[in-house]
């Protein structure tokens, strides 16, 4: 904090005679300041290099080797496409991994986007009592991704929980949904979409951007409620759709902690919770081959990359910015 | 009551304009809205409700609320294992308070030299601190956990080093990107102004970025706070001796003795667990709320 550099090494910046056009000048480095850029970096830079830009080429490396946890680094063992080799081939565990993850993905995340679309909708009008409704569906957003919270999940969907007791009172005889193989992966699904307060802030904050003379010009034309929705609504929130999808999507990719405490850690019952993430976390940290859970990463990060650029090069056939302005 | 103001500081707030479909149905879209409150509170109030039954009304009362208040599940979970539950507290206290500390300096710091700075491949380091934006910590786990293994400091001297030096070197990028957009709405006259006075890019940042940075600060702080109470994988991953766990790594134990005798104190420990964000979405809902707005957070 103590740190001040005196003002006259900026004088003798590159062209000490065009001191004076500097201060003005935007586009000019000058010495000084392109020094201070990089000390005020540099906590990022070694965090960027350390604990990011290393950590993924030393997991490239390994993916390509045999490697427990338990000896030296050094005695890695080079197995070349071994492990990429055994995922893609020879291991049906990784595959159930990834359609678990998947399933959970192409369900869960739809079915959250549209219940926050849905009650930002209903929640997108002038009155009072919006704030704390805004609040309250909120709350489910800040808890969800908690161990705390999947525990209560788990004990909800149990045989004696909350919702079975519901079902009682309809007359139907539920079963333990955590402990069903049909049903584990559905619980899951079901905590993600009650988190729907996040994207729902989000939805507000787009509808809120929507012009109402769209609206009045739409409706001199004759269009209902529906086709409002479809022809203005839409089309003017599709930036903002757009930017849920991805973020919800990346997100439903990584989900781990509900499913490690639904499973106890283990993807159960059969297999049925297996994220690709507890799959990863099983590989590397109970199995102990860190190499073949390099090459699972470096195969997801590669995924989610392909995702998202698949997103962003479908995204201009549908995603409408409104003319001139970069939103 | 609980700080929820109607949407007061939103500059495009209510306008007359925007009763523009008139009635709707206010009765019927109130009646949908709090089925949805229901839906949404159930479990966190069913939650409460059975750590507050008794062993015996566990088993036979699956109703919303305890037929009789007993807060004894909460005295039988703190001291549920051989560490006390409230060792777990201070230990994740002192891991979420130190990643506040971390994230909020190295961040700020970061988020100076890309808003305000020009020096050389700003923009490269600009795109590639973008770029991690979407990077998967899942990805880095492995060779992170080699890497701290390594330098001796997964389970070393104090286990917690591998979660906190991430921590003060701004990987956060989602943190960093906050508070570049915020300092870009900093208006340059005031850097300008004080460049006339003699200021360099530390007096700038010291006495004009730093000071008006509060508001992004506050919100990278309850966000890290928050966000690090809850993490699981990273602590799950880099501590393994009982008294160092934090709590969610402590609540993970009682699965592993899933009889029908530890669900009360469980649940007890869960609710505790969940108090202080509860207490931090009660006091700062609105920032919480629009922060979220003017970012767009992971969920």
């Amino acid at each position: 904090m103590a740190l001040t550099t005196a003002p006259d090494p900026t004088r003798r910046g590159p062209g000490s005679n065009r001191a004076h056009a500097s201060r003005r000048g935007p586009g000019h480095l000058r010495h000084s300041e392109g020094l201070a850029g990089y000390v005020f970096l540099s906590p990022w830079l070694i965090g960027l290099m350390g604990v990011t830009a290393i950590p993924m080429l030393l997991s490239l490396y390994l993916s390509f080797t045999n490697y427990d946890i338990l000896t030296p680094f050094s005695e890695a063992r080079w197995v070349g496409l071994a492990n990429y080799e055994r995922m893609f081939t020879a291991d049906p565990s990784y595959w159930h991994a990834v359609r678990v993850t998947l399933t959970f993905a192409l369900i869960a995340v739809p079915l959250k986007l549209v219940a926050a679309l849905g009650v930002a909708l209903l929640l997108n009008r002038a009155w009072r009592g919006i704030g704390l409704f805004r609040g309250l569906f909120y709350l489910p957003s800040l808890l969800g991704g908690s161990v705390a919270l999947a525990i209560v999940w788990v004990n909800m969907f149990n045989r004696d929980g909350a919702f079975n007791s519901l079902l009682s009172l309809v007359g139907i005889q539920g079963e333990p949904w955590v402990n069903d193989p049909d049903w584990a992966l559905e619980t899951l699904m079901v905590l993600a979409v009650w988190q729907f307060g996040a994207p729902m802030v989000i939805f507000l904050a787009g509808l809120k951007q929507v012009p109402t003379e769209l609206y009045e010009a739409a409706s001199v034309d004759g269009a209902g409620r529906f086709r409002q929705f479809r022809n203005v609504t839409l089309p003017m929130l599709s930036p903002v759709i757009f930017f849920n999808l991805v973020l919800e999507t990346i997100n439903g990719f990584q989900g781990f902690t509900a499913a490690f405490v639904l499973s106890n850690g283990t993807g159960g019952p059969v297999d049925s919770t297996l994220m690709y993430t507890l799959n990863l976390y099983i590989t590397g940290f109970t199995d102990l081959e860190m190499g073949y859970a390099s090459a699972m990463a470096w195969v997801f990060l590669l995924a989610i990359a392909v995702l998202t650029a698949i997103f962003f090069s479908t995204g201009r056939f549908w995603v409408h910015y409104s003319d001139g302005e970069d939103r | 009551m609980v700080a929820v103001t109607p949407t007061a500081g939103v500059p495009t707030g209510p306008t007359p304009t925007a009763r523009r479909r008139p009635g709707g149905r206010p009765l019927l879209r109130l009646l949908i809205l709090a089925a949805i409150v229901a839906v949404v509170l159930y479990p966190l109030i069913w939650m409460v409700g059975t750590s507050l039954k008794s062993q015996e009304e566990i088993v036979n009362n699956v109703g919303l609320l305890p037929r009789r208040f007993t807060p004894g599940n909460y005295t039988a979970g703190w001291s549920n294992f051989d560490v006390s539950f409230g060792r777990f507290f201070l230990n994740s206290a002192m891991v979420s308070l130190l990643t506040v500390v971390g994230n909020g300096l190295s961040c700020l710091l970061a988020a100076y030299a890309f808003a305000r700075l020009r020096f050389r491949l700003r923009g490269v380091w600009f795109a590639v601190m973008i770029g991690t934006l979407l990077l998967p910590q899942h990805v880095l786990i492995v060779p992170q956990y080699i890497l701290f293994r390594t330098l001796g400091l997964v389970g070393g001297e104090w286990p917690y080093l591998p979660l906190l030096i991430p921590q003060f070197l701004a990987t956060e990028a989602f943190f960093v990107f906050l508070m570049v957009q915020f300092m870009r709405g900093v208006p340059r006259e005031l850097d300008e102004a004080a460049r006339t006075d003699g200021a360099g890019p530390f007096g700038i940042f010291r006495h004009i970025i730093l000071p008006l940075s509060r508001p992004a600060l506050v919100t990278t702080a309850i966000f890290s706070f928050i966000w690090t109470w809850n993490d699981f994988f990273r602590q799950l991953v880099f501590l393994s001796q009982l008294e160092d766990y934090t709590v969610p790594v402590a609540l993970t134990l009682f699965i592993d003795s899933t009889s029908q005798s530890a669900v009360g104190p469980m649940f007890a420990m869960s609710v505790l667990s969940l108090l202080p964000v509860f207490l931090f979405f009660v006091a700062f809902q609105r920032m919480l709320v629009e922060g979220i707005n003017t970012s767009g957070i992971k969920g």
